[in-house]
């Protein structure tokens, strides 16, 4: 008799978190000037302790400017990866994940109305902005999951990615008008659509590490049901998941999830459709295995393309969604194909 | 055990299911059959609380409508004909999930019982070769037999099924039918089916429920019910006569 744990076991998460460590020491000391791991380690160590710092250490640039962009972009990688599978469960649709649906779009614009219209919550400035970001993120999934619903009740990939496409067509129209009114006082258009994690700061990584704390365990807990929605809807319901109560968790998790990362940086496509197929492919589609090792590689792979971004071109930098969307549409376009040619 | 008083079901202004009562005791089999539209898989699908209704559904002496999802589940299992499935779970991992309604917690780990269930199932509808194996790898009857260990996994006191046996070669009908006929012998069990094959509702029924566009016909034994007069007046030809000419080329 099997007695096997669906889950992984407690040494592969160390494995995990070995593997994003790396990753992560890596992307702190490469960039436009490469910092030895040395120096990295003890620019860190010294500031925990507080203990006085050497000459010749580039202390501000470890500490003040990579540091937090690292870290705020290994957690909205591991959040976008996560909110990927948990739709691509819940929907039952390998296509689905924030970017393909139109989320982070209405988002983007949820945060943009936001700002320019001068909406923020006094003394935070980042929570108007966010609070925004995710109403119109649950606006936006349930405008789209409706509508696609009320043309073709199946919710079939074909529906679903077009309704995607057209409403994030129309929110980026929407979002370029009000960026050209508002003139300075936004970001230019193409943090919005493209994505960056310049300019990260410890604020930002602590907010989005509280959103993936809450929203992210909300998901995590319902690995079990989302089996059973990948299976199919009426299949959980026979086998007794209250459908409708695991659809609207989830649903507003993902959004907020979605809105948090959009909120700090702008729409990065691609990352939520990308991880949780590769996952798949090596783990299984048993959400209790895929939505952590989602949640693992999607830091390390976000974390990877933002070195991309950053060195490749250097002193250039080119936005993280650029990187991102070019290895994602051509994963797109492979997933796309290899599930109509299955049929 | 089952007790279906004055169903009646609307889509918009348009009604499906008018005035509907029948009931049900163990050990029986009941068959729902009728013409395309006679709103036969709505019936079941309101039993199985899928769809809204007027009327009542008591179970036991129990309300189903007042019913969590998972108590629910306990009580009735459906398999229904439509199989499409997107990922690569294998056939434990799905037939695992039918002992979905008797997890209490997510930190509960697994009983005894479930196992024994699980092995039971795989092993009475001979999906045990099949265990790890991919459901995308499956035919249509392989497929079809391991929801029905998910089902038999469930353990429900009501089973319903929503033409099972579509899309089904010869040998897996049968399998299939007999593998049911053995499950609902047990104490405690009755099957709801919706058949659209007659001679499958003839030798497998105890029990048949005629529809035509939303009304009773006829309930009762099947034998009472499946006469010609009946059939007639519902499909419009004469069944008994049609039926024969089929089986005649048979004794030859």
């Amino acid at each position: 008799m099997s007695k096997r744990p669906e889950g992984f076991k407690p040494v592969a998460y160390i494995l995990f978190a070995a593997a994003m460590m790396t990753v992560m020491v890596l992307c702190i000391c490469a960039g436009s000037v490469n910092i030895p791991v040395k120096d990295t380690f003890t620019a860190i160590w010294n500031t925990v302790f507080d203990l006085p710092m050497p000459e010749d250490i580039p202390w501000s640039i470890i500490i003040l400017v990579r540091l937090p962009r690292v870290l705020c972009v290994a957690l909205a990688g591991g959040a976008l990866s996560l909110c990927g599978g948990a739709m691509q469960g819940l929907l039952r649709n390998p296509l689905a994940d924030g970017y393909t649906l139109g989320v982070s779009s209405g988002a983007a614009l949820g945060a943009v109305i936001a700002i320019a219209f001068g909406i923020y919550v006094p003394g935070f400035a980042l929570a108007g902005t966010m609070a925004m970001a995710m109403l119109f993120a649950f606006l936006s999934l349930v405008f789209i999951l409706s509508i696609t619903y009320r043309l073709d009740c199946s919710l079939s990939t074909n529906t679903i990615i077009l309704m995607g496409v057209i409403f994030t067509m129309f929110a980026n129209s929407i979002m370029s008008l009000i960026v050209v009114f508002a003139g300075e006082r936004i970001r230019s258009i193409m943090f919005w659509t493209m994505g960056s994690f310049a300019g990260s700061n410890y604020v930002n990584a602590i907010v989005v590490f509280a959103a993936l704390l809450v929203f992210g365990t909300a998901i995590l807990l319902y690995s079990r049901e989302l089996n059973a929605f990948a299976i199919g809807e009426d299949n959980a319901r026979h086998v007794g998941v209250n459908v409708r109560k695991v659809k609207l968790v989830v649903l507003i998790s993902v959004s907020a999830l979605i809105s948090v990362c959009v909120s700090i940086s702008g729409t990065v496509g691609f990352v939520g459709l990308v991880i949780p197929h590769m996952v798949r492919m090596l783990a299984g589609p048993n959400h209790k295995r895929l939505l952590p090792a989602s949640l693992f590689s999607g830091a390390v792979f976000l974390m990877l393309a933002d070195l991309l971004g950053r060195t490749m071109l250097k002193p250039l930098e080119i936005p993280i969604g650029v990187v991102t969307s070019f290895i994602g549409s051509v994963v797109f376009v492979y997933i796309f194909y290899s599930s109509r040619k299955a049929k | 055990m089952l007790e279906v008083k004055n169903l009646t079901v609307s889509f918009g202004s348009h009604t499906v299911v008018n005035n509907v009562s029948f009931s049900l005791g163990e050990k029986q089999w009941l068959m729902i059959v009728g013409p395309n539209g006679a709103g036969k898989s709505t019936i079941v699908n309101a039993i199985s609380q899928g769809v809204p209704y007027r009327g009542s559904v008591y179970f036991s002496g129990k309300d189903l409508a007042g019913l969590k999802p998972s108590e629910l589940a306990r009580k009735v299992g459906v398999l229904s004909q439509r199989r499409f499935v997107s990922y690569s779970f294998t056939v434990e991992e799905v037939v695992r999930l039918g002992r979905y309604a008797y997890s209490s917690s997510i930190f509960s780990g697994r009983s005894d019982d479930d196992e024994a269930k699980i092995e039971e199932a795989l092993e009475v509808t001979g999906m045990k070769p099949f265990r790890g194996k991919s459901v995308l790898t499956l035919s249509g009857g392989e497929l079809q037999r391991t929801f029905l260990a998910q089902v038999f996994a469930q353990d429900p006191r009501l089973l319903i099924l929503d033409e099972p046996m579509n899309h089904l070669d010869l040998v897996y009908q049968k399998q299939m039918l007999e593998l049911i006929r053995r499950w609902v012998g047990e104490n405690g069990r009755a099957v709801i089916s919706v058949m659209h094959d007659l001679n499958h509702a003839w030798a497998y029924g105890t029990d048949a429920l005629l529809l035509d566009k939303g009304r009773v016909v006829a309930w009762g034994k099947t034998a009472d019910v499946l006469t010609n007069e009946n059939l007639q007046s519902v499909y419009s030809m004469d069944v008994y006569d049609w039926m024969r000419s089929l089986l005649s080329r048979w004794s030859r």
